[in-house]
């Protein structure tokens, strides 16, 4: 029996275990007390038990009970609408992993479940209980999910997680939530975790310190920054990519002459996106004895005189000596200096000129490439957004689309560095230029949801792809972005692609058909994203 | 009724899938895009057009109002039942953002849904013209009835027998015997055309490899078998309802002939226990008015999900009549009349003590019952070593959790909601521990699913 519930009045204690026994023995080699050997010792031993076994349930008892947990701490947040936490159910039922090859008509409900936690936590709602299972197994099996998801669940998912082992990776996630929860108020216990914590949990704690106070963080590392270990002193140098600024450049400078040479690095590299450190003044003025304008011919053109030696001054700055396999030794010194080199200098170096100026000038030898990857570099490690502009040139320009001084992964960097406005403006721009086949990458740094001239560029050249007969699983990535990134109102915009035309007679065969349900499915999901949204601001009916 | 009184709750139609798969597809169904001319009318039908991958799109209709629990057709090739066509449609329904407004069904829904209920009245009509049309050859019932007892009589002599020389030889041997040995004397059983003794005997063959403390427990089960064999061999001195309950567990086919209740039937839990041969669907009710419990009972071939399928949390307006024996839960459903709806009722609770009583005194009709269905109130899930239990929140006492129990995700449903805190739990106390099923805080809250 399983139960520790105890049988109560049991007349002959272990009257029980004698009848076990006798039964595990057999009646042929052990006599049962009172009953008669021979034939019917069996039916005997089995009637006793039938009585006993009945007893023994009958007479079930509860058992003690065992410590009560504390109870969850009181969630402070209201409880969703209804029709939204019946929208959570059926967004955390869909689990991926049953899924079928082709995508048909229906949404990828888990590819909205994202969205739906941002909008849920940006209006402060909780979850419902029963939910938070559900939502810490999702989260468990995305880590991409896993900020907002916690964020959501709540205070009770984080006593549920400490119960199971399942998902302790709650602990160590949640904001403010696990064990390691650096206590920032109480300068003796961050003192006390920063000398004797666990690796991670010392981690936690720098980077918690960081994103609220970058100069007590760095101060705190500088107390025992000469006893760390090199891979350690790495991890917590890297912590200050957070909030970096000119204060931090004595700290970095110093860290420069680390015996580790990863730690050099990478303090080079902090230092070079400080765009008025003396490093970065230091590599401007290495980089612009490299490169000059040359007059003597028709126009004029940029000349390089990549360095001819690494020096130990370069290699302290941050400047790898041994190429990699493959490159020229010169070009890749150059291609360091300049992307550590302060952007602002050059425009002074080179007469005058403004950085869309610069760009523009042609550069001799073949060393454009080179030359402008690492400007590419520079400014998106400096965030300069007046050099970012430059590189990235117009969309409408042909060499944007196609391989050109600058590739679409840089491009797609540069991008990050403009405001959200001119970034969707610009690819707009290059959509419409170049279509869907390139944009991806380019997509991926938009903000969300598109609106107005993005979202317009997308659906128009959706259409023109259609249109021209390819089959729209080639457009299957940019697709997937616009069913989470068009502005729900972009949808009635796309009735008109819902209908199965004619097929072309170019066309390949059935990819009218396949489009139809691919923009189905397009206006299915933002009509259901707009339904999502109005479920959480507590409109009943609503039909979009 | 208004129609929005009548909507259900995403998990309720959730739970009618038969599979996991089935829920997939059929949320994925529940947004309006692939939907045309769907409607729903009052008396809880609902009908739409859902574009397929050919050219015609498939008809999906539902009958929430069906006697005999929601009923489904579409006329898509999935022999899943329900389909993933009729949840998604149920799921856009239940949705409630007007993409199924009220109406009128087309004549294609409206044929198929007049002549279902024309057929569920002839047979019933048929059914009971039927009895008196059993009742028309007594005779011939009564010769059947008695070459069936001469065979189950054989049968249970057999069982008397091996068990006799299994205890002659000790349990200790059944170790190394292992499962052939009682595969035989379950077929004998089938033969002897006694399924309730062939499942006995066949458990009786899993407990030697079912882990520590397997002795106690197959003496136990033996006695039990041995106490059924007995029961049948000498039923003509038994009481009548004990005599009842005995021809039932021995797995002679019984009636639900009790006369019918109607009653507001809160449905409690739904799930489902399926091994090779057949898949058991469990479905218990609280009838708000009689304060009855009872067990409702479908079936499904291998494979197949069983037909009957009722949204936990909602209510029925409905008969069930109940089975014969003595403390007998199991029951049929009867006539339905209208659709399920979302209620208020909540089945009074008691304490640990109280529950582990009520199994004890249930015992003394039904010797052979492994638990009851109960109601507990105000207790708190707590953690006890590797197991759990449910601790009363006022009283030092708890009943521990079945391992079944401990195993499924439902648990930690079921610790969420209650947060450390007193909630109201309905499930199945036995010899075994406690199996909940369905959850509410602070007793009226929305009924949450365990299993």
């Amino acid at each position: 029996m399983s139960s520790p519930s105890l049988p109560v009045d049991s007349p002959a204690p272990g009257a029980w275990e004698e009848l076990v026994t006798t039964a595990l023995l057999g009646t042929d080699r052990r006599t049962l007390p009172g009953c008669p050997p021979g034939q019917e010792a069996p039916v005997a031993l089995l009637d006793l038990a039938a009585v006993e076994t009945v007893r023994r349930r009958a007479g079930l008892r509860p058992a003690r009970a065992a410590e009560r947990p504390q109870p969850a701490p009181e969630e402070p947040r209201p409880a969703l609408p209804p029709a939204a936490a019946r929208r959570l159910a059926l967004l955390l039922a869909d689990r991926p992993g049953t899924g079928s090859g082709r995508r048909g008509s229906a949404p990828d409900l888990m590819e909205l479940l994202p969205q739906w936690l941002a909008a849920a936590n940006e209006r402060g709602f909780a979850p419902p209980p029963q939910a938070l299972p559900a939502l810490l197994d999702a989260a468990r099996g995305r880590t991409d999910l896993r900020p907002a998801a916690l964020t959501f669940a709540g205070p009770r998912a984080m006593w549920l997680a400490r119960l199971n082992p399942d998902w302790r990776f709650a602990l160590r996630t949640a904001p403010g939530g696990g064990a390691a929860a650096p206590p920032l108020e109480d300068p003796a216990q961050v003192e006390r975790l920063w000398q004797e914590g666990l690796f991670a949990e010392r981690v936690a704690l720098l980077a918690a310190i960081r994103a609220r106070e970058p100069s007590a963080a760095r101060e705190l590392l500088a107390t025992t920054w000469g006893t760390e270990r090199a891979e350690d002193r790495l991890m917590f140098l890297d912590s200050l990519r957070t909030g970096l600024g000119p204060e931090d450049e004595p700290f970095l400078e110093q860290a420069l002459g680390d015996r580790s040479r990863n730690v050099r690095a990478t303090a080079a590299e902090l230092l070079s996106a400080l765009p008025g450190s003396a490093l970065a003044a230091r590599m401007a003025v290495r980089a612009g004895a490299c490169v000059a304008v040359d007059h003597t011919g028709d126009a004029p053109t940029l000349t390089v005189e990549a360095p001819h030696e690494c020096d130990a001054a370069m290699e302290r700055d941050g400047v790898v000596a041994k190429a990699p396999p493959g490159r020229g030794e010169r070009s890749w010194w150059f291609g360091q200096l300049v992307e550590a080199a302060r952007l602002g200098t050059w425009p002074g170096r080179l007469g005058g000129r403004t950085p869309e100026e610069i760009v523009t000038l042609p550069v001799a030898d073949d060393w454009q490439g080179e030359l402008h990857a690492a400007w590419c570099r520079a400014a998106v490690r400096q965030r300069d957004a007046e050099w970012a502009r430059a590189l990235l040139g117009s969309p409408a320009a042909p060499e944007a689309g196609g391989p050109g001084a600058v590739s679409l992964a840089e491009r797609a960097k540069l991008l990050a560095t403009l405001d959200t406005g001119e970034r969707a403006e610009w690819v707009a721009g290059f959509i419409a230029t170049h279509g869907l086949s390139e944009a991806f990458q380019l997509l991926g740094v938009c903000a969300v949801p598109w609106g107005g001239p993005l979202g317009r560029a997308v659906v128009d050249a959706l259409n023109i792809a259609r249109d021209a007969g390819s089959y729209p699983w080639s457009f299957s990535g940019v697709m997937g972005l616009a069913e989470r990134c068009l502005d729900p109102s972009e949808a009635g915009r796309l009735d008109g692609l819902l209908a199965i035309p004619d097929e072309p007679e170019d066309a390949s065969p059935g990819a009218t058909g396949y489009w139809a349900e691919s923009f189905q499915r397009l206006v299915t999901t933002l009509r259901l994203r707009a339904t999502m949204i109005a479920e959480l601001e507590g409109s009943e009916a609503v039909r979009t | 009724m208004t129609q929005q009184g009548v909507r259900w709750t995403a998990d309720q139609v959730l739970a009618l899938a038969p599979d996991a798969a089935s829920r997939k597809a059929g949320s994925k169904l529940g947004a309006a895009g692939p939907w045309s001319e769907a409607g729903s009318s009052d008396e809880g039908t609902v009908w739409g057009l859902c574009k397929g991958s050919g050219s015609k799109p498939y008809q999906t209709v539902i009958d929430l109002a069906d006697a005999s629990g929601p009923a489904y057709k579409c006329s898509c090739p999935s022999r899943k039942f329900p389909c993933k066509h009729a949840l998604g449609l149920l799921l856009l329904w239940a949705g409630g953002d007007g993409a199924v407004p009220d109406g009128q069904a087309p004549d294609w829904a409206e044929q198929w849904l007049s002549g279902r209920r024309q057929r569920a009245q002839e047979k019933r009509a048929a059914g009971r013209a039927g009895s008196s049309a059993a009742a028309a050859d007594p005779e011939a019932a009564r010769r059947r009835a008695e070459r069936r007892a001469l065979r189950v009589t054989a049968g249970a002599t057999e069982l008397e027998r091996r068990l006799a020389d299994l205890l002659r030889g000790g349990l200790a041997g059944a170790e190394q015997a292992g499962y052939g040995l009682w595969e035989e004397t379950a077929a004998r059983m089938v033969d002897a055309q006694a399924p309730g003794l062939a499942a006995r005997v066949r458990e009786l063959g899993s407990i030697p490899a079912s882990g520590p403390g397997w002795p106690v427990r197959l003496l136990e089960e033996c006695a039990l078998v041995h106490l059924l064999d007995q029961g049948w061999l000498g039923r003509e001195r038994l009481p009548a309802e004990l005599a009842e309950t005995v021809r039932s567990r021995v797995g002679l086919p019984s009636s639900a002939d009790g006369p019918p209740v109607r009653d507001r039937w809160l449905v409690l839990a739904q799930y489902d226990v399926a091994d090779v041969k057949l898949t058991t669907r469990r479905i218990w009710l609280h009838g708000a008015d009689s304060g009855r419990t009872a067990l409702l009972l479908s079936f499904g071939a291998a494979g197949r999900a069983p037909e009957l399928t009722l949204p936990v949390g909602l209510a029925l307006d409905a008969e069930v009549s109940a089975y014969g024996g003595a403390g007998q839960v199991r029951a049929a459903l009867g006539e339905q009349f209208g659709p399920p709806t979302p209620t208020a009722i909540r089945p009074p609770g008691v304490t640990t003590a109280q529950a582990a009583a009520r199994y004890g005194e249930a015992l003394r009709a039904d010797p052979w019952l492994d638990s009851v269905p109960v109601t507990l109130d105000r207790v708190v899930p707590v953690q006890d070593g590797d197991g759990w239990q449910l601790a009363d929140a006022e009283a030092d006492s708890a009943l521990p959790l079945t391992a079944a129990a401990r195993s499924r995700p439902g648990l930690w449903r079921l610790v969420a909601l209650s947060g450390g805190t007193p909630v109201t739990v309905f499930g199945e106390c036995g010899h075994r521990g406690f199996t909940p099923l369905t959850a509410w805080v602070d007793g009226t809250g929305e009924a949450v699913r365990l299993w």
